[in-house]
C-alpha cells in the first residue's frame, strides 16, 4: 500500500524569534480560583483535568481567591516575599561578581523565585530535596549561610566543597539539600529512592525532586515517575517548566501538543499543574502533595508553569534565540511583583516597608559579600591547597594516588 | 577549529543527501560551541534539528536512522554527559554490524567536546575516550587542530561505522600550549590553523609526526599535542611528537618505527591514568619495541581523580609536567 503523501518530519518550532514580535497567545490563562481543589485520597483518575488546567490563587486585584487559597496569615507570605527578595538579591550580586572575575560561571533563578522559595516554606525543614541548579531558594529559605554559598561560588579557602564542584552545585546534608548534578535528571529518580528508603524505615520525613522541562526528556525522568507509581513512594516530583532549555524552546522537549504535568497520568500519579509564578498556589499545591506523601497516599507530579526571565547562565546569550523582550510579555507576571501587590492589597504591606525590606536584603547580601570575598575567591586564586585533591575519591587513599600526589608535590 | 568542524559537517550535508546532523542546541542556535552555527538555515529543519535533551534517545534513533541508510552526525553537549548513551553505543551501535553479519549497520558520527581547560569542573572537562576504545567496533578519533579537524570530521562521517569523534574544547579557539596564564594565541597564527575550502580528507587510523626527533618518541593527541610540543621545546629533548588523531584503530607502523628509532617513549594524555589509553599504548609498545627499548615507557597523564574546578591548573598535566616526564625517560 502505497501513502497518498510523501512522509514528512516534523519539527517543533517556536511561536517567536529574535526580530519578532513575542508571542505568548498560546498561553490559557484560566481566572485565578477556578480549579477544584480535591481531597488528598482522591482517585488520580478523577483529576485527570487538572493536568491541564492551571491552579492559581491571585486573581488580577492580587486577592487570595479560590478553593487553593492556603489562607496564610500576613507573617508567613511577608516571610516568603522576604525569601524571595533574598534570593533575587543573591543572585543579581552574584551574577555581577562573575562578570567582576571574581568566579567562572553563575546561574540566576530570576523570575522562578516561588519555586525554590514556596515549595520549601511548605516542606518541613527535615524533608529531604533533590534539587536543580536552579532551586538557590530552598537552602534561602530554610535559613543557609549566605556566606557559605557564596563561599562555594567563589571555590575560595572556606568552600566546604574544596573547590571541587563549579559555583552554585551546592551541597548540604545538614540543610536537607542533596548534592548538585552537572548531569541532569540524575537527581529525579534519587528523590524516589530517598523517599522509598524513608517508607522502607518507617521515618517521618518526606522527600521532594526537582527537574528543569527540558530535562524530562531524560531517562531518569521516567524512571523516577515509575518507580514512585509502583512504591507509591512519598516524594513530591515538580517539573520546573520554564519554557526554554538553554536555546530550546519547551516545544523541543514534547510539550507541543501537551502539558509536562500530563506526563504523570500514563503511571497513575495525580498531576497538577499551576501558576509557578503565584507564590500561593505553589505553596498550596506542594502543600497538598506533601499531606499526601505524608499519609502514605504516594507520590505527586506537579509542573510549575513559569518563565526563565534572565539567561541560561553567565555562558548563554538569550537575544540570539527568542525575541530580546520576550520576558516582558510573559503573562503570568513576577512573583515577587504579584507578592508584593497582594500584602498591599491586605493593608499588610506598604512602598515604605518594601523599599526598606529591599534595602535590607541587599544589606544583607553585601555583608554576606565582605565576609566572604575575605577568604578569597576564584579570581584571587585563594583556595584550598592541591594536596586536598587527592582525598575523597575514596574513603581511604590507595597507593597510586598516594603516589600522584607525592608526584605533584605534597 | 569551529570553522573547520562546520565546515565538515557543511560539505557533507550539501554533498550526501543522506547527512542529518542534529542535537541538544545545535539547530537554530548553532551549538553551544557554535560548531553547527548557519547549517539549519541553509539544509533546512529536517537535516539539521534541535533534540530533546536525552543521550539515550539521541544514539538510539541515531542507530535507527543509519538502519534505514541515513549517516547521523550527533552532538553530545559535552562529552561528560555521553553516559546515559552508552547502552546504545556499546550493546548496539558498536556490534550493529558484527551481530547481524553486515545486514544492518551504524554508520553514526557522535560529535562530543572533551577535556578542561575552562573551569568546566567535573562535568565539563572529562576525556572519556578510554571507555570507548575499550569496546570492538568503535573508531575514536580526536584532532587537535583545524585542519585534521575538517580531514578527520569528514572521513568519519563517510565511515560506515560508528565512530566517536571528541573535540578537545581547549583547542575550539586556539592551539593550547598549557601556558593557562599566558595570552590566547587565535589559530590564525598556527600552520595547521589554515584550512583549504572545500572537500579533503584525512583518513583515519593515520597519525601524524608533528616533529621529528631522535631522542625520545612522544605519544600523544588532542590538546596534549601542543602542550608535548611546548615541553620539548622548554626541555631542549629532542623529542618525536607523534599526534595520534585515530586511536582505534590505531597507527601501529608509525609508532614501531618511531620507537625503534629513539629507544624511548613518553605517552601524553589529559585522561586519567589508570586503565587510560596511555595503558594500551604503553603495552603496544613494550610488545612490538621491547628489544629496542632503552628506558622505562613513561606517562604523563590527569589524576586519577575527577576534574576539580578551582584546581583545575593543578589537575592538567602542563608543560612542566611533560618535560619532567621527557627527562625520566632521558635519564631512565
Ligand atoms: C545529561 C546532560 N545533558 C546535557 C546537559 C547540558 N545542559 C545543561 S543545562 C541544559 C538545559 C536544561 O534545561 P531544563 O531542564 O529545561 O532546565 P533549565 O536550565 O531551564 O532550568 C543542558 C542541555 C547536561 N548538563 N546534562
Amino acid at each position: 500500500m502505497k501513502n497518498a503523501v510523501p512522509l514528512r518530519l516534523h519539527v517543533p518550532e517556536p511561536p517567536a524569534r529574535p526580530g519578532q514580535e513575542a508571542d505568548f497567545s498560546w498561553v490559557k490563562v484560566p481566572p485565578a480560583g477556578t480549579v477544584t481543589r480535591p481531597d488528598i485520597a482522591v482517585d488520580p483518575y478523577e483529576i485527570r483535568r487538572h493536568a491541564y488546567e492551571l491552579i492559581r490563587v491571585l486573581d488580577d486585584n492580587a486577592a487570595a481567591v479560590g478553593p487553593w487559597d492556603p489562607r496564610l496569615d500576613a507573617e508567613t507570605v511577608r516571610r516568603g516575599l522576604r525569601a524571595m527578595m533574598l534570593t533575587r538579591a543573591y543572585d543579581e550580586r552574584m551574577f555581577r561578581a562573575q562578570r567582576q572575575g571574581k568566579t567562572s560561571f553563575y546561574m540566576r533563578c530570576t523570575g522562578e523565585e516561588a519555586v525554590g522559595v514556596g515549595q520549601a516554606m511548605a516542606l518541613d525543614d527535615r524533608d529531604m530535596t533533590f534539587p536543580t541548579y536552579r532551586q538557590q531558594g530552598l537552602l534561602i529559605t530554610r535559613g543557609w549561610s549566605l556566606v557559605d554559598m557564596m563561599n562555594q561560588v567563589f571555590s575560595n579557602t572556606r568552600d566546604r566543597l574544596k573547590g571541587r564542584q563549579m559555583p552554585i552545585m551546592y551541597s548540604s546534608k545538614e540543610a536537607g539539600f542533596f548534592s548538585i548534578s552537572g548531569n541532569l535528571a540524575t537527581q529525579f529518580s534519587q528523590a524516589v529512592g530517598w523517599a522509598m528508603a524513608s517508607a522502607i524505615k518507617g521515618d517521618d520525613r518526606i522527600a521532594a525532586g526537582w527537574i528543569g522541562e527540558g530535562a524530562t526528556a531524560e531517562g531518569d525522568f521516567h524512571h523516577a515517575l515509575t518507580f514512585a507509581s509502583v512504591y507509591r513512594a512519598p516524594v513530591i516530583l515538580n517539573i520546573v517548566n520554564n519554557q526554554y532549555a538553554i536555546s530550546s524552546f519547551q516545544g523541543i522537549a514534547g510539550g507541543e501538543r501537551t502539558t509536562f504535568a500530563a506526563r504523570g497520568l500514563g503511571y497513575g500519579l495525580p498531576s497538577l499543574r499551576v501558576d509557578g509564578n503565584d507564590f500561593l498556589a505553589v505553596y498550596a499545591v506542594t502543600r497538598w502533595a506533601a499531606d499526601r506523601a505524608r499519609a502514605n497516599l504516594g507520590s505527586t507530579l506537579i509542573e510549575l508553569f513559569t518563565y526563565r526571565a534572565a539567561a541560561h547562565s553567565t555562558s548563554d546569550d538569550p537575544s540570539k534565540y527568542r525575541p530580546a523582550d520576550e520576558a516582558r510579555h510573559w503573562p503570568l507576571g513576577d512573583p515577587i511583583e504579584r507578592l508584593r501587590a497582594h500584602l498591599v492589597a491586605r493593608g499588610e504591606w506598604s512602598d515604605e516597608r518594601h523599599g526598606q525590606l529591599a534595602a535590607e536584603v541587599d544589606g544583607e547580601v553585601r555583608d554576606a559579600l565582605r565576609e566572604a570575598e575575605s577568604y578569597g575567591t576564584l579570581g584571587t586564586g585563594e583556595h584550598h591547597s592541591p594536596a586536598t585533591m587527592f582525598d575523597d575519591v575514596f574513603k581511604e587513599m590507595p597507593w597510586h594516588l598516594r603516589r600522584q600526589r607525592q608526584e605533584l608535590g605534597y | 577549529m569551529v570553522q573547520a568542524l562546520n565546515a565538515a559537517m557543511d560539505i557533507m550535508l550539501g554533498r550526501d543527501a543522506n547527512v542529518v546532523v542534529f542535537g541538544e542546541d545545535v539547530g537554530y542556535f548553532g551549538g553551544v560551541f557554535r560548531c553547527t552555527e548557519g547549517l539549519q538555515r541553509k539544509y533546512g529543519p529536517s537535516r539539521v534539528f534541535d533534540t530533546p535533551i536525552a543521550e539515550a534517545g539521541l544514539l538510539a534513533t541515531a542507530v535507527g536512522m543509519g538502519a534505514y541508510g541515513l549517516r547521523p552526525v550527533v552532538e553530545i553537549q559535552f562529552a561528560d554527559y555521553i553516559y546515559p548513551a552508552t547502552d546504545q553505543l556499546i550493546s548496539e551501535a558498536a556490534r550493529l554490524r558484527y551481530r547481524s553479519v553486515g545486514d544492518f549497520t551504524a554508520p553514526i558520527t557522535v560529535r562530543a567536546p572533551c577535556g578542561g581547560g575552562i573551569f568546566g569542573g567535573q562535568t565539563h572537562s572529562q576525556s572519556p575516550e578510554a571507555i570507548f576504545t575499550h569496546v570492538c567496533g568503535l573508531t575514536t578519533v580526536i584532532p587537535s587542530n583545524p585542519y585534521d579537524a575538517k580531514g578527520l570530521l569528514i572521513s568519519a562521517i563517510e565511515d560506515d561505522d560508528p565512530v566517536i569523534f571528541l573535540e578537545p574544547k581547549r583547542l575550539y579557539n586556539g592551539p593550547f600550549d598549557g601556558h593557562h596564564d599566558r595570552p590566547v594565541t587565535p589559530w590564525t597564527e598556527h600552520p595547521a590553523g589554515e584550512v583549504p575550502d572545500g572537500y579533503y580528507t584525512v583518513p583515519l587510523g593515520k597519525a601524524s609526526v608533528v616533529r621529528s626527533g631522535e631522542a625520545v618518541t612522544v605519544l600523544t593527541y588532542g590538546t596534549m599535542v601542543h602542550v608535548a610540543m611546548t615541553a620539548v621545546a622548554e626541555s631542549g629533548v629532542d623529542g618525536e611528537v607523534i599526534d595520534l588523531r585515530t586511536l582505534i584503530p590505531i597507527d601501529i607502523d608509525t609508532i614501531v618505527d618511531s620507537v625503534r628509532k629513539t629507544g624511548r617513549c613518553v605517552i601524553v594524555h589529559e585522561a586519567t591514568r589508570t586503565s587510560g589509553f596511555g595503558a594500551e599504548l604503553s603495552a603496544l609498545v613494550q610488545e612490538n619495541c621491547f628489544y629496542s627499548l632503552e628506558a622505562p615507557i613513561v606517562r604523563v597523564t590527569g589524576w586519577d581523580t575527577p576534574y576539580p574546578h578551582s584546581l583545575e591548573w593543578d589537575y592538567f598535566p602542563g608543560p612542566k609536567r611533560v618535560a619532567e616526564g621527557l627527562r625520566r625517560a632521558m635519564e631512565g
